[in-house]
């Protein structure tokens, strides 16, 4: 065997991803109604660029798991927060323009604290306040809280790493204990006075302040493409920490932890690496994803999304990249086929089988199929086909 | 000969149990110092308190040449001092290649980020080389290290030792489950490494031990029961009655 000497020479896949992702987005965006083709709904491009988002967290949710082996159940949690950092900005901005519209036909103008008192009372009013809390500080300065969809994530996956990481709590304590960490989230964000409309959520998001001229169906296409970009950089940016040397002491540690200790390796500071630069992408991966979705509320932060989360990058195959992102393009593609009515249900005479409530025991059953026999996923498949050939 | 490492009233106890009595040792550098003991005798401990895996309850450790001491730093530390350890059983990365088990081993920056954007270098792989060729491997390099025979792998766990440039070697049973022939080869690599650096091997293979033709400590409940050639200590009737008299029976 010689020895391959270039980036791509040694991960072949990451050209074949790149260049399916592109003729994919290509063709969508052909086809789309922006363009006048029409012949994928608009609806039907969200649900996509929604789908790239997932496969970007998936692809950060497996340098973690699969290739660290950290089965971290919080990841979900960084999704959210980058999709509320960049939310509060969307309802903000945009409350702001309904607002100066309404009271622009007064005698007397507003006074700035008017208009900020009719923001407030427009945002929070279902949850019976009308100031801003500390944390909306920010809210109308867009780069801020573009920051912040990083930052956030970012010092919240550092700080939560370094606590857990330096007590050495691994294997399934650690999973509890980050699926603690997004329960208490969550939690928290179900309260009216967590600042964040409780169980409202942020709503809207998909109306882009600034561009209400242009259509969804533009606006759903530029998401849509920026997801793809997104999911793009973030796979470029993964085959190459995986395929640099940290990715040899990153599978060392998942492989033996212990052992590469007494190699010299500070072994918890990879892995807080590896958590946080995993959490800010995911952070990344939510704020597109929810302007998309046009909803934010806690139930997304609830524990069983990062579960569905390890779901997908098992079914798609740990430790390889395009396994993550055909695991959570399939399953979460499936899963609202399944759910949103798309599939037939089955008459069985004295019973019909109505998808909404089978289809979860229909994704426990492949979850058990695959992990008993095919345990490297749909992506172990894909590479034994790819050696016979 | 100056000691590299030194030992002093080092005791731990585990549960009442006690692991390491009162012990005391020194090594020089080189050296090449073989230690045998029956079971429990505090083999296993006595190397996880040299490498910060247990911390002793008792005693000082001092190594190098500004006698620092070893208490309280972590297993990364001072392995990153020069300290390599084998194990007992193989443990190498099975899932990744010989080349890079050997390359993860390499005495350069540990930090994630020098690490991260680490290159290879040309002084980097040829000392790779040298230590493949060292451990019969050199055909094996490409090879994922789970197809490697346990002989095979024994050897490749002793090259990550020699790949970290370090000053001690602490090698647990390394003969374990090798042919006659693996064991000759095993033998020489290590009578090399101990010509520029200090080796303990811990050893139940009296015929392995005596191959090696070096200095001998025998341990008993945690201590030092006698120290010297194998032919002295095994003279040694309380070693005979402790030690020697058990296992003779069983080879």
């Amino acid at each position: 065997m010689e020895k391959r000497t270039t980036f791509i020479g040694r991960n072949p896949s990451v050209l074949y991803f790149l260049v399916a992702l592109g003729l994919f987005t290509a063709l969508v965006t052909v086809m789309s109604e922006a363009t006048g083709a029409g012949l994928i709904s608009t609806s039907f491009v969200k649900t996509l660029g929604k789908t790239l988002c997932l496969c970007l967290i998936a692809i950060a949710m497996d340098v973690v798991w699969g290739y660290c082996g950290i089965l971290s159940l919080g990841h979900f949690a960084f999704f959210g927060i980058g999709g509320y950092a960049i939310g509060m900005w969307l309802m903000y901005a945009r409350t702001e323009i309904i607002v100066a519209d309404s009271l622009a036909g007064q005698v007397i103008p507003p006074t700035p604290q008017e208009i900020s008192d009719a923001i407030g009372n427009q945002i929070f009013g279902v949850v019976g306040s009308s100031d801003f809390p500390l944390l909306w500080a920010f809210a109308d300065h867009l780069w801020i809280q573009l920051a912040m969809v990083v930052l956030v994530p970012g010092l919240l996956a550092l700080v939560f790493g370094w606590l857990a990481f330096r007590s050495r709590v691994t294997g399934v304590y650690l999973s509890i204990l980050t699926q603690a960490m997004t329960l208490a989230l969550s939690l928290y964000l179900f309260q009216n006075d967590s600042g964040l409309r409780g169980n409202n959520g942020l709503s809207g998001l998909q109306n882009i302040p600034g561009f209400e001229d242009s259509g969804q169906d533009v606006v759903s296409v530029a998401f849509f493409l920026a997801s793809a970009a997104a999911l793009a950089l973030g796979y470029l940016l993964f085959a190459w920490i995986t395929d640099s040397k940290l990715g040899n002491i990153i599978e060392a540690i998942r492989d033996d932890e212990a052992r590469v200790r007494f190699l010299g390796y500070h072994v918890e500071s990879y892995k807080l690496f590896v958590f946080t630069i995993t959490a800010i992408v995911a952070g990344i991966a939510g704020a597109l994803y929810y302007p998309q979705a046009g909803i934010i509320n806690p139930a997304e932060i609830a524990p069983i999304a990062s579960i569905y989360l390890a779901v997908w990058v098992a079914i798609g195959g740990r430790g390889r990249l395009y396994g993550a992102v055909i695991g959570a393009a399939l399953v979460s593609l499936l899963s609202s086929w399944f759910t949103g009515g798309g599939a037939p249900n089955i008459d069985l005479g004295v019973y019909t089988i109505q998808w909404v409530d089978w289809w979860l025991v229909l994704l426990g059953l492949t979850f058990v199929l695959v992990t008993l026999f095919a345990p490297k996923g749909i992506g172990g498949l894909f590479d034994k086909l790819v050696r016979k050939s | 000969m100056t000691s590299l490492l030194e030992l002093s009233g080092i005791s731990k106890s585990f549960d009442g149990f006690q692991a390491i009595n009162n012990l005391s040792l020194q090594i020089g550098e080189p050296e090449l110092r073989a230690v045998i003991g029956p079971n429990g005798a505090g083999k296993t401990t006595f190397m996880d308190i040299i490498t910060g895996k247990t911390k002793p309850d008792t005693g000082t450790i001092l190594f190098g040449d500004d006698n620092r001491s070893l208490i309280g730093m972590s297993e990364s530390d001072i392995a990153s001092l020069g300290i390599g350890r084998k194990f007992q059983k193989p443990t190498v990365f099975e899932a990744q290649t010989v080349r890079e088990n050997l390359a993860m081993a390499l005495k350069n920056p540990r930090g994630p980020f020098s690490v991260l954007f680490y290159r290879k270098t040309k002084d980097g792989a040829a000392r790779l080389d040298s230590i493949a060729e060292e451990i019969n491997l050199t055909d094996h390099l490409q090879r994922p290290a789970g197809e490697l025979s346990h002989g095979q792998k024994q050897w490749l766990e002793i090259g990550m030792l020699l790949a970290q440039s370090p000053r001690l070697l602490l090698v647990d049973e390394p003969a374990a489950g090798m042919t006659a022939h693996e064991r000759e080869h095993t033998t020489d690599i290590l009578k090399r490494a101990a010509q520029t650096c200090a080796v303990i091997v811990v050893e139940h293979d009296m015929e392995f031990v005596r191959r090696l033709n070096c200095k001998v400590t025998v341990l008993h409940e945690g201590s030092v029961l006698a120290e010297g050639s194998l032919d002295h200590v095994t003279k040694n009737p309380t070693v005979i009655d402790v030690y020697l008299g058990r296992t003779d029976a069983g080879h």
